[in-house]
């Protein structure tokens, strides 16, 4: 505490600077996963505030085409970080945010199996994402956005390599994600053993909510292919810096075989990111629907072999590689079998919702807005899947446009969703409805009219990761509305964050259960104290509250 | 971690048989099978890039005409899993001079595998020219064999400090599953070696 | 029936994209516009897609929307908890055996167009063309005919009683590239250490653009393609005017002799000269193509001349070096460079 200096004004200064240093150091130090949950939330949005600061700056030179907002070289620098950070360093954290928080109260334990690495896993996610982020001031400085990576957020070999890339810009990359991919494989196994060996009692896996069983598959997934990742990123620093020649086409090498490796690991992790939120949906409809889950061992082993058959698709980004007939219908067989268990999971939750009486608290609108957008990405994604079809459509702009119905018009709602439903649990207090309404709103116009605009581009032949484009080619109104959506979306964003905070001083106080719920997490205080549970209750059923408010229809006998 | 217990068991009262024991004591093994999973993965990649770039290079030196078989140093690495699993045994059972000297063997046979393997390497670069740069060949396997040595001195590190607090009297035998999940890792090392043995000196030579 | 039910649904969705692409404002490659017969096939399987697509979208939609009107809680809603169900084996089992059926159907077809197209046969009057992906530019070779040119693809007009197709070998010289003119076929990367090969059959005379579709570097975005597709006696006059070696014209000599002198001739060939560089575009018939700098500029002596003395000017970061030039010598020099036509 070396911080703290002698001149002090006042003994109340003194004592409110001493306590705000106390509580600083607090979280800096604390083990807690509800302290590490919030902090890896506070964080992800930290991020995607700057990743959303760079799609702006995007969309603002496409509005029109040989705009010079920025130069060439930033704007390649642009998408690269806008990919990298959003994916690495909004969506993960978030996802394993909430899991951490969200796990341990669910299955009634006092905190994960390990603690302290759990707190290494968020503080190397952090310094990874710091150090992406130094590479933005470090080398040339921040006009043309320094020694930012440029290589675009999947990094292709031998764009990669030292001849292509000199500098030590793909270095920040390579290295800040291998980090952060070390402190993530730290949480996933965290997560296993919690779920496996820390269970309340009567908490069966049988009972377990759909949530924890979601996390349990993406932390089982995450240990199988972020590894992949690091290997290949060794790989890239071998080649890189000892003279190796894994991806060094000129020596024989293969550019190949990089991809092979970053999409074993990128498509199930885009998996990762949205199995979560399908997890919130899963827990929030019931809730507002007034019913349970309907199918719960369905939509557990539809999760469950999501998990599975991930694993077998990851070539669907490389039709256009040159594999062959054999390996291109294979990977186009498989992409088409795995939208099948995704595909009924928006049965199971509509038919949960069929016969319900529905209530339209924010969380709720925002799950509503997922299910269309959701299918709508699920669906463009199919046809993304068909092979030939997608010789057309991989790079360009239905492909940006698809993925982003999957990452924000599915992923971020579900996550809005989720904060709107348990913020009241973290804080003791509700968010504004007005404001949510208004968020949600702006959001869904934006959101839309940006996006469902970009599969126009794509179709009529705009390739992805271009600066800019001819004014002949009938692409300008499409580009202008895709821009002209963002506005709304900014704002959106805003007021949540306005929400935020204006609720946390002010907002409705919530109590243990304001929305009635039936999990184990609102058996206990609004916020809970940090070992959770008083009593930890004894779990009857998938719905322990359910139990418990209707002790005359407990679930236990129609499971 | 055994306060979770604690608060389980308090919140048990009234469930009785019927409910689910607490699992706390496999947190430890199911976490070091998690690390292993992801370790599997990763030396997993490694493999498949050495296999898919066998017969690739362009240039020599080639594997057949350098790779010896490195007998002594498997022997040593595989029986020392051996020793490891008695010296976890001897904990367990309270025999902590035992388990000492088991894990102290264990230690030194790993050692001697590490230094067979250094021995290699140097041939390799200073009589045969082998670098990482040299092809392909020595893009994949300095790598791939570099990765399980490195994995085979952070077991040469944990298992020396087991020995050491063993051979200081620190050790009981309550700490024998702590031993355990060292030497599981262990185990998983030396099943690195099998495959990586299989893959750079039995089919890629 | 289905499948005609299947293919208006998707000539319905596809519906915004084919006005567009009609527009006439321009060369809009639409995928949906195509003229080559890969590229027919394409657009043929994406409607039978989108057919299905639609429908389930406008069903599931459907349910959706009437699910969330209909059981909304009103105002006199008693308060108390609906009935809870479960869940039904027989509902799920449904709901899980049809789209199973459907996506075996969609993988049939699927793969009867992947090997259609793939494992098209080069028929004898097939043309034969390598083109090699550089950074940022492409190297369109004809080996048979003994021509090498850069950024246009000249093509014959295919008849389908008796299709001349043309056959692509795809090479790079440095990073990833891609080959797309959606008009013609679907897009083929063009990776080093790799050969990739794409069939273009196209049916109908005109100009086609494309450009560039995987992310190469600094000016992945300037990286176009041109496709003229020409009746077949105008391809063979194309061909004739490009086999033959440069114009040998009296009045550029001064500008030749300096053009020989430079560094330009350790990058560029001039077939008939000395100059026999391969890092570069072949100039040996430089004014016969629309652009220069793949794109980054219209082909006028103006352009010409700036290229020449700044690439960097036009297009920032390309790799050819500003010559540095005294206007005497750029203007020199750019005399002699129009005259290779």
């Amino acid at each position: 505490m070396s911080v703290l200096t002698p001149t002090m004004t006042s003994p109340e200064a003194a004592g409110a600077r001493r306590a705000l240093l106390e509580r600083l150091h607090d979280w800096v130090v604390t083990v807690d996963h509800k302290r590490l949950g919030i902090m890896y939330v506070v964080a992800g949005f930290g991020f995607l505030v700057i990743a959303g600061a760079e799609a702006t700056m995007m969309r603002v030179q496409l509005a029109w085409p040989g705009l010079h907002v920025v130069s060439p070289e930033t704007f390649n620098r642009l998408f690269t970080m806008h990919g990298t950070t959003m994916v690495f360093l909004f969506g993960i954290p978030v996802v394993f945010g909430f899991g951490n928080y969200l796990v341990p109260l669910m299955i009634g334990a006092r905190d994960l199996a390990f603690p302290r690495l759990n707190a290494f896993g968020f503080w190397a996610f952090l310094f990874g994402g710091l150090l992406l982020h130094f590479s933005v001031i470090g080398g040339d400085g921040l006009y043309g956005a320094g020694s930012a990576p440029a290589v675009g957020w999947f990094a292709y070999a031998p764009l990669t390599g030292r001849a292509f890339t000199p500098g030590n810009a793909t270095d920040y990359w390579n290295l800040s994600i291998l980090v952060t991919g070390i402190g993530t494989i730290a949480t996933a196994v965290n997560l296993v053993t919690t779920t496996l060996t820390m269970r309340g009692p009567g908490m069966t896996l049988g009972r377990l909510p759909i949530f924890v069983w979601v996390m349990l598959t993406v932390s089982a997934m995450t240990l199988v292919i972020l590894p992949p990742l690091s290997a290949a990123q060794i790989m890239l620093l071998l080649d890189r810096y000892l003279g190796a020649h894994f991806f060094d086409t000129q020596a024989g090498g293969s550019a190949v075989m990089w991809q092979h490796f970053f999409w074993f690991f990128g498509h199930p992790e885009v998996y990762v990111l949205m199995l979560p939120g399908f997890g919130f949906v899963s827990e929030i409809i019931p809730v507002f629907s007034r019913k349970v889950i309907f199918g719960y061992a369905t939509i557990v082993a539809a999760t469950v072999s999501i998990g599975a058959v991930s694993l077998s698709v990851w070539a669907h980004h490389m039709f256009a590689v040159g594999m062959g007939a054999p390996l291109n219908s294979f990977f186009a067989l498989s992409t088409m079998l795995i939208a099948v268990p995704t595909g009924i999971k928006i049965f199971n939750w509509l038919a949960t919702m069929y016969g319900g009486s529905l209530r339209f608290e924010t969380p709720m609108l925002f799950c509503c807005a997922f299910l269309f957008q959701f299918l709508c990405a699920g669906l463009t994604g199919v046809m993304l899947g068909v092979a030939p079809f997608n010789w057309q459509l991989t790079d360009t702009y239905f492909v940006v446009a698809h993925f982003h119905f999957v990452l924000v018009g599915s992923l971020l709602f579900t996550i809005f969703a989720a904060i709107y439903y348990w913020f009241p649990k973290v804080t003791g207090r509700m968010l504004s409805e007005r404001l949510g309404r208004w968020h949600f709103w702006l959001l869904v116009i934006g959101f839309n009219m940006t996006f469902i605009t970009m599969h126009g581009q794509g179709v009529l032949g705009m390739p992805r990761r271009i600066y800019t484009y001819q004014a002949d080619r009938g692409w300008e109104i499409w580009n202008l509305v895709t821009t002209l959506g963002v506005p709304l979306q900014i704002v959106a964003v805003l007021l949540f964050v306005v929400n935020v905070i204006v609720s946390l001083r002010s907002g409705q106080r919530a109590g243990d259960d304001p929305w009635d719920a039936w999990t184990l997490e609102w058996a206990t205080t609004s916020p809970p104290p940090p070992y959770n549970f008083e009593t930890v209750p004894v779990t009857t059923s998938r719905r322990p509250l359910w139990d418990l408010k209707h002790p005359d229809d407990p679930d236990g006998p129609h499971e | 971690m055994s306060a979770s217990s604690v608060s389980s068991a308090v919140g048990g009262t009234g469930g009785g048989a019927a409910l689910a024991p607490p699992r706390t004591q496999w947190k430890g093994r199911i976490g070091i099978l998690g690390l292993i999973v992801a370790e599997i993965s990763l030396f997993a990649v490694f493999v498949v890039a050495y296999l898919f770039y066998i017969g690739k290079s362009v240039n020599g030196p080639y594997p057949a005409e350098v790779l010896e078989l490195p007998v002594v140093g498997t022997v040593c690495l595989l029986s020392s899993s051996l020793s490891v699993a008695l010296g976890a045994g001897a904990l367990k059972r309270g025999h902590v001079g035992l388990s000492g000297i088991w894990l102290l063997a264990t230690v030194a046979l790993g050692a001697t595998f590490l230094a067979g393997t250094a021995k290699e390497w140097y041939r390799l670069i200073y009589s045969h020219g082998l670098t990482i740069g040299t092809n392909l060949f020595g893009t994949t396997f300095y790598p791939l064999v570099g990765l399980h040595a490195s994995h085979v001195i952070i077991g040469l590190f944990m298992l020396g400090l087991c020995s050491v607090l063993a051979w200081a009297g620190a050790l009981r035998s309550v700490h024998g599953e702590r031993v355990e999940i060292v030497s599981w890792y262990w185990h998983f090392v030396d099943a690195v070696w099998v495959v990586v043995f299989t893959v750079v000196y039995v089919i890629g030579r | 029936m289905l499948c005609r039910a299947a293919l208006t649904c998707g000539v319905i969705v596809a519906l915004p994209a084919l006005v567009a692409a009609a527009d006439g404002q321009g060369p809009t490659p639409s995928i949906f516009a195509p003229v080559s017969t890969p590229a027919f096939a394409i657009r043929e399987i994406a409607f039978f897609v989108l057919g299905i697509t639609g429908a389930i979208f406008i069903v599931v939609a459907g349910v959706t929307l009437y699910t969330m009107v209909r059981y909304r809680r009103r105002a006199d809603d008693s308060g108390s908890e609906p009935p809870q169900v479960y869940g039904s084996m027989r509902i799920e089992l449904a709901w899980t055996v049809v789209p199973f059926l459907i996506v075996v159907v969609l993988f049939l077809v699927t793969a009867r167009y992947i090997w259609g197209i793939e494992r098209y046969p080069q028929p004898p009057g097939a043309v034969e063309v390598t083109i090699v992906g550089n950074q940022w530019w492409w190297e369109i070779r004809y080996p048979k005919l003994g021509i090498v040119t850069a950024n246009e693809l000249h093509v014959p007009v295919s008849d389908p009683a008796r299709p001349t197709p043309t056959f692509i070998t795809l090479e790079s010289a440095d990073v990833i590239h891609s080959f797309w003119v959606p008009q013609l076929a679907g897009k083929m990367d063009v990776i080093p250490n790799k050969t990739n090969r794409v069939w273009v059959d196209p049916t109908t005379p005109g100009t086609y653009v494309g450009q560039c579709a995987e992310y190469c570097g600094l000016q992945h975005a300037l990286m176009l393609l041109i496709v003229v597709v020409h009746p077949r006696e105008e391809f063979d006059r194309w061909v004739a005017a490009q086999q033959a070696v440069a114009r040998d014209d009296p009045a550029a000599s001064r500008g030749r002799e300096l053009f020989a002198s430079l560094a330009c001739i350790s990058c560029h060939t001039v077939r008939g000269t000395t100059a026999n560089g391969v890092f570069g575009p072949d100039l040996t018939h430089l004014m016969s193509r629309w652009t220069i700098g793949a794109g980054a500029a219209r082909n006028t002596p103006e352009n010409l001349r700036a290229w020449v003395d700044d690439p960097s000017a036009l297009k920032s970061g390309a790799l050819m070096p500003a010559m540095k030039l005294s206007r005497r010598d750029l203007d020199t020099l750019t005399a002699y460079l129009v005259t290779l036509r």
